[in-house]
């Protein structure tokens, strides 16, 4: 049977999330033809529809309220509610980030559904979709499934290889105005503290230090390394606590867990909180000065050595052939 | 000020995975509180202590789980209530109805949990728990402020931080930096030894459980790939450091 899979688009900073695109490409796994059809939250635009028609979207719904030009948990669940109802689809996708995380729990109580949440992987096996997600920190795996109703997940950025872009693609885009009524929440203020850094969750590469870092300015030469490869930075918790660096920045069971194809650690002994957050990177390397640091027992690649020394040389190797 | 904190005991953090038939091993397994939601207890106790009212903990689980409720009273929640019913195990849309009856039985003008646990990592029922009593959530707050009978509190948002105001009755889900959770004293502890737990089943909770069975199923669950030994590499620094970039070029690939 075919099946109809509704994606729900998330923007960052006004831009299209590359998570959004990564579970546009799981969506098409599932259609068994059927449609993709992707809902966007406040004003659309033509260049948005015809990227989310290039990445898998058969539809391009768009759902307009000036209450939606900003995230909130009530004006958006009243509006994929009422999508929802609208689409009557089969599959409901979204990304398990921040905004996911708060809206699917919500919308999958208020349709009365299951919800598999926080999902690395999926495999489609005929009519049965099969939904892989780690639980406890990644040291193990559940394959779950939804035994009735619509089918609700959250995929978890980067681990889903999003598609290349098909320039023939293109999408019918139906624009349409929602009802929102109550909204009990007021927001007083955002701080940003992130604008322009790459996302940790979604990024590639990671540079991260720990408390052999020693000092914020200890960072410097990580945010050099990160420069020359286009990766984004975190911190341990040690650091973070030892004010090197701001929490937003923390990898670990407290803090973010990233699944980056490269994770570079520097002066991170790797206590288990930390190992939490970033063991199901793809390539993990450890530099640490201390050969008997918990953290090689996770590496691929590790440098016994002082990051001081070994950091500087790096940059200066990847700089030789640009990455 | 009526508070109620959703509280689940999980494994502690160092515990390793043992599967067996496919089952996960709880023999000889240390559990703790799970660590999120002792941020929502040490906030509803900070609550009270400066505004009064009384503190309520819930948790669903089995008996092993009545110890999380222990703690819980040794510093200073005034109430603890257990649901010890099999029947009323299941996935989040099972648990969180199970909570949502458990709520109704009094009424709360604040209900405080872990915005995830560690074990399962769903970060589900906090949200679908509001939804059922249909109050407003606020999900990873790093701060919490009561002005003027409001709730004003700071979310974060994935390292920015949003300021948001909301009327009680509402729920909030802790993170990280919320506080920093007090540990129980002895006093508190033997205290706590003669506060009673209220236990509560489903004909106790009038859920009639054929309606709330779980929507979803697990499968199967299994351990991931062992992680072979890595290459330690060797040498003096700057042919280490030429090996591992030609490596991460060429091996893995992944610059």
């Amino acid at each position: 049977m075919s099946k109809n899979v509704l994606v729900v688009v998330e923007r960052r900073d006004g831009i299209l999330r590359n998570v959004s695109f990564e579970v546009l490409t799981a969506a098409q796994q599932m259609t068994n033809g059927g449609e993709v059809i992707a809902v966007v939250f406040g004003q659309g635009n033509q260049d948005e529809a015809q990227q989310l028609a290039q990445h898998g979207a058969d539809k391009v719904y768009i759902a307009t309220n000036e209450e939606l030009n900003a995230y909130s948990t009530d004006a958006f669940s009243q509006a994929l509610t009422e999508v929802v109802q609208t689409v009557k689809p089969d599959v409901i996708l979204v990304g398990h980030t921040a905004m996911g995380r708060d809206l699917a729990p919500r919308v999958a109580a208020r349709l009365g559904l299951g919800l598999i949440s926080d999902c690395t992987g999926v495999e489609v096996n005929g009519e049965e979709i099969v939904f892989i997600r780690p639980v406890y920190a990644g040291k193990l795996f559940q394959k779950k499934k939804v035994k009735e109703g619509i089918i609700f997940a959250s995929i978890r950025p980067n681990n889903i290889v999003k598609g290349e872009p098909n320039a023939q693609r293109t999408a019918n885009v139906i624009e349409t105005q929602v009802t929102i009524t109550d909204i009990r929440t007021i927001i007083k203020d955002v701080v940003k503290k992130t604008t322009g850094k790459l996302d940790l969750t979604e990024a590639k590469i990671i540079v991260s230090g720990g408390r052999g870092v020693k000092s914020a300015e200890g960072f410097n030469q990580l945010y050099e390394l990160a420069e020359v490869l286009g990766a984004a930075v975190g911190a341990s918790r040690a650091a973070c606590d030892a004010g090197y660096c701001d929490y937003a920045m923390q990898v670990g069971q407290t803090g973010k867990v990233v699944t980056p194809d490269l994770y570079i650690a520097c002066g991170i002994s790797g206590a288990v909180q930390h190992l939490a957050g970033m063991s199901n990177s793809k390539i993990i390397v450890a530099i640490n000065k201390d050969p008997e640091a918990p953290i090689f027992r996770v590496a691929d690649y590790s440098i016994v050595g002082d990051l001081f020394e070994v950091v500087p040389l790096l940059i200066e190797e990847f700089k030789k052939v640009p990455v | 000020m009526k508070i109620l904190v959703l509280l689940k005991q999980t494994f502690d953090t160092e515990e390793e995975i043992v599967l067996v038939n496919g089952q996960l091993n709880e023999n000889g397994v240390k559990f703790v509180i799970n660590p999120y939601d002792e941020y929502a207890l040490e906030e509803a106790i900070a609550i009270k202590e400066k505004f009064g009212g009384e503190v309520t903990a819930v948790t669903v689980g089995p008996a092993r789980a009545e110890a999380a409720l222990r703690t819980a009273l040794a510093v200073g929640v005034d109430k603890a209530i257990i649901v010890d019913d099999e029947s009323l195990f299941g996935d989040e849309y099972t648990i969180s109805k199970v909570l949502a009856s458990v709520a109704k039985l009094d009424t709360y003008d604040l209900i405080l949990g872990g915005h995830m646990a560690v074990d399962d990592g769903a970060a589900q029922v906090g949200p679908r728990l509001a939804e059922e009593l249909a109050i407003p959530h606020i999900s990873t707050i790093t701060n919490l402020e009561i002005v003027d009978g409001k709730v004003k509190v700071e979310k974060d948002v994935e390292g920015d931080t949003e300021v948001i105001e909301v009327a009680m009755p509402v729920l909030v889900t802790a993170q990280q930096g919320l506080n920093e959770p007090r540990y129980p004293t002895l006093p508190g502890i033997m205290k706590a030894k003669k506060k009673t737990i209220e236990r509560l089943t489903a004909a106790d909770l009038n859920v009639n459980v054929g309606e709330i069975l779980s929507k979803t199923e697990v499968l199967e669950q299994y351990l991931p790939p062992k992680k072979v030994a890595g290459k330690v590499l060797a040498g003096e620094l700057n042919q280490q450091t030429s090996e591992l970039v030609e490596l991460l070029r060429n091996e893995a690939k992944v610059v």
